[in-house]
């Protein structure tokens, strides 16, 4: 459903993604492993439009998606859960939620949404009046998956979800992804913490400085020595 | 509190204020000092709601409210002075060809001044928000400086009068015009802050990475919010310039935006309610309640030091900045008046005055 092919990304004078090209298949999660600054977050942004690549294309759909805008690509249905959670702090998490759905107009479906989001996750319900910045860790990672599902993603790429947070709550945010990736959403997920995403993942990727190294199916990737002695620290 | 008792409470609160404000203009003299507070603190409710659309709920921290208001007071006034009293009031340079049978009706007047106004916005916009926080600050400050000098240069004698400024303004005879347009440009700016604009708006101030990846386009929704505000800033210029039937470019300085920062730092930036509330309360403080520190006071022999005019505005600063060091969110925060909020706070009064008997109760009322 998408496809990158030979993407390149220069910040100044670095040449921060090298040829990037990768597939995603429909109804899988797919994770982009690697270490930091191997570009997988630039491959995110330059998917998303939100920085200038030098050349290459993004092909979602059938269609080339690479010179459209921010706006419209979330429109399509490919969405961003940034890294960091990045919920608005000031603002109620019912308002964080109602601002995922914003490039929507159809308010009859943004309501099943908020349903099925708050269904989810119902420690948000419990908490919908609550400034989002008061909320822990995990539940603002919650927040921030919720608010990404409000714009009814076909494609959601998730930077870094597991980032700073507790090991039982990793457990419990990478076992979301598993119902939202059931629920019909593609997941392309990125992490540092790659023997759990790979776990989970159909297909992976790995990264290093700006180029794809290895790629394989989940299981292929957590048996291949080379990765293993990289990023599982064997 | 139930939803029909506070609908009726907010009727009844609407329609006291609508009836002080008839009592005050049917029944007080026109040079009582509560006129006036009531008046120029509308019109600065407006000024600060519009203010605060940019800088409080936006994010983008302007400093360029007086230029906008020098705008919009100027347009207002070249575009209504009566045409049979332009001759009087240009007596010096003359008026430009083009305009000298200009007389539009007022309510045209204001609409062409708030126009203006966020042309202009529109216009310095495109660069000016490009910057960032302090960046932006700087620019807008700059700009209003620009105006402010431009109005009252020679160069543009035959439109603005140059220093002699411009008398003769229609629309000081009646009260209740301001009242009236500030009403109706606060409930659109409500109404604006309540859409999904509104919401955007807010998501930008809080973060903007995370705006943008909502499909939030930052650049359009940057420039709407500081186009409507210096619309908005615009008609209140003009309502000033109607208030005081006389303007030259000193009406505008640096200060006045000052003044109407320290109206929404102390209602709370992100305050709609809060600005209005301050709006009132700083006007007051300023024009009535703090007179007596610009005027030498004797007690007996003993001169009271350091009272004479101008010594308001130190006072005034002074408590600027203890508001932001002691006060921060100022006296609504980022919340809006509500019934319930105001329950709360008797409470807590309460609670804090007769603390040892209810404090139980204070602590689940918390």
């Amino acid at each position: 459903m998408l496809e990158i092919k030979d993407l390149h990304v220069h910040y100044g004078g670095i040449h921060a993604l090298r040829g990037i090209s990768l597939n995603i298949e429909d109804g899988k999660i797919i994770s982009l492993v690697g270490a930091n600054g191997a570009g997988k977050s630039t491959t995110l942004k330059a998917i998303m439009s939100l920085t200038q690549k030098t050349c290459g294309s993004v092909i979602y759909d059938g269609k080339d998606i690479s010179n459209e805008k921010t706006k419209n690509i979330v429109k399509s249905g490919v969405i961003l859960t940034p890294e960091g959670r990045r919920v608005f702090p000031d603002l109620t998490v019912d308002e964080n939620i109602a601002l995922g759905a914003y490039t929507r107009k159809d308010k009859v479906e943004i309501a099943k949404d908020r349903n099925w989001v708050f269904e989810l996750f119902p420690r948000l319900e419990e908490r919908k009046w609550q400034a989002a910045g008061t909320l822990s860790g995990g539940e603002q990672q919650m927040l921030a998956v919720a608010r990404s599902l409000m714009g009814r993603p076909k494609l959601l790429m998730m930077d870094e979800p597991s980032l700073g947070l507790a090991p039982l709550i990793v457990k419990n945010i990478f076992s979301i992804i598993k119902e939202i990736n059931k629920a019909g959403v593609n997941v392309l997920l990125i992490e540092q913490n790659a023997k759990a995403a790979l776990e989970i993942s159909d297909y992976g990727y790995v990264m290093e400085t700006g180029v794809i190294t290895i790629s394989g199916t989940g299981k292929e990737l957590l048996g291949n020595d080379q990765v293993r002695k990289a990023y599982l620290g064997e | 509190m139930k939803k029909k008792t506070k609908t009726i409470c907010s009727i009844v609160a609407g329609l006291v204020i609508a009836a002080f404000i008839f009592y005050v203009g049917e029944e007080v003299s026109s040079s009582s000092m509560l006129r006036t507070v009531l008046q120029l603190g509308t019109i600065y409710a407006l000024v600060a709601v519009s203010m605060n659309l940019l800088n409080g709920f936006t994010g983008l921290f302007s400093l360029g409210q007086a230029g906008f208001m020098a705008i919009g007071a100027y347009t207002y006034a070249v575009l209504t002075i009566p045409v049979d009293k332009k001759a009087n009031v240009y007596y010096l340079y003359g008026i430009a060809d083009p305009l000298a049978n200009v007389e539009l009706p007022l309510w045209l007047g204001l609409i062409a001044a708030g126009l203006l106004a966020a042309l202009l916005a529109a216009i310095v916009g495109a660069p000016v928000l490009r910057l960032k926080s302090d960046y932006f600050a700087i620019a807008t400050l700059g700009f209003s400086e620009i105006v402010r000098i431009l109005v009252g240069s020679s160069p543009f004698n035959r439109i603005t009068n140059g220093s002699l400024g411009l008398n003769n303004i229609p629309g000081n005879p009646s009260y209740y015009t301001p009242f009236i347009v500030a009403a109706i440009c606060i409930a659109i700016i409500v109404l604006l802050l309540t859409s999904s604009y509104g919401r955007a708006f807010k998501a930008i101030r809080e973060d903007e990475i995370a705006a943008e990846a909502m499909g939030i386009k930052l650049s359009t929704h940057k420039q709407m919010s500081f186009i409507i505000s210096s619309f908005f800033t615009g008609i209140s210029g003009a309502l000033l310039a109607m208030y005081l039937g006389a303007i030259t470019s000193t009406t505008f300085p640096i200060m006045l935006t000052y003044n109407i920062l320290l109206i929404i730092v102390i209602g709370g930036m992100g305050s709609v309610t809060g600005s209005i509330i301050a709006a009132f309360l700083v006007t007051a403080a300023k024009e009535w309640w703090l007179r007596f520190l610009d005027q030498p006071m004797m007690i007996g022999d003993f001169q009271v030091p350091l009272l004479r005019t101008g010594f308001r505005m130190v006072v005034f600063s002074i408590i600027l900045m203890l508001v932001v060091l002691f006060w921060r969110r100022g006296i609504m925060g980022q919340k809006e008046f509500s019934w319930d909020g105001l329950i709360n706070f008797f409470k807590r009064i309460k609670n804090r005055l007769w603390g040892n008997s209810t404090k139980k109760g204070g602590a689940l009322n918390g």
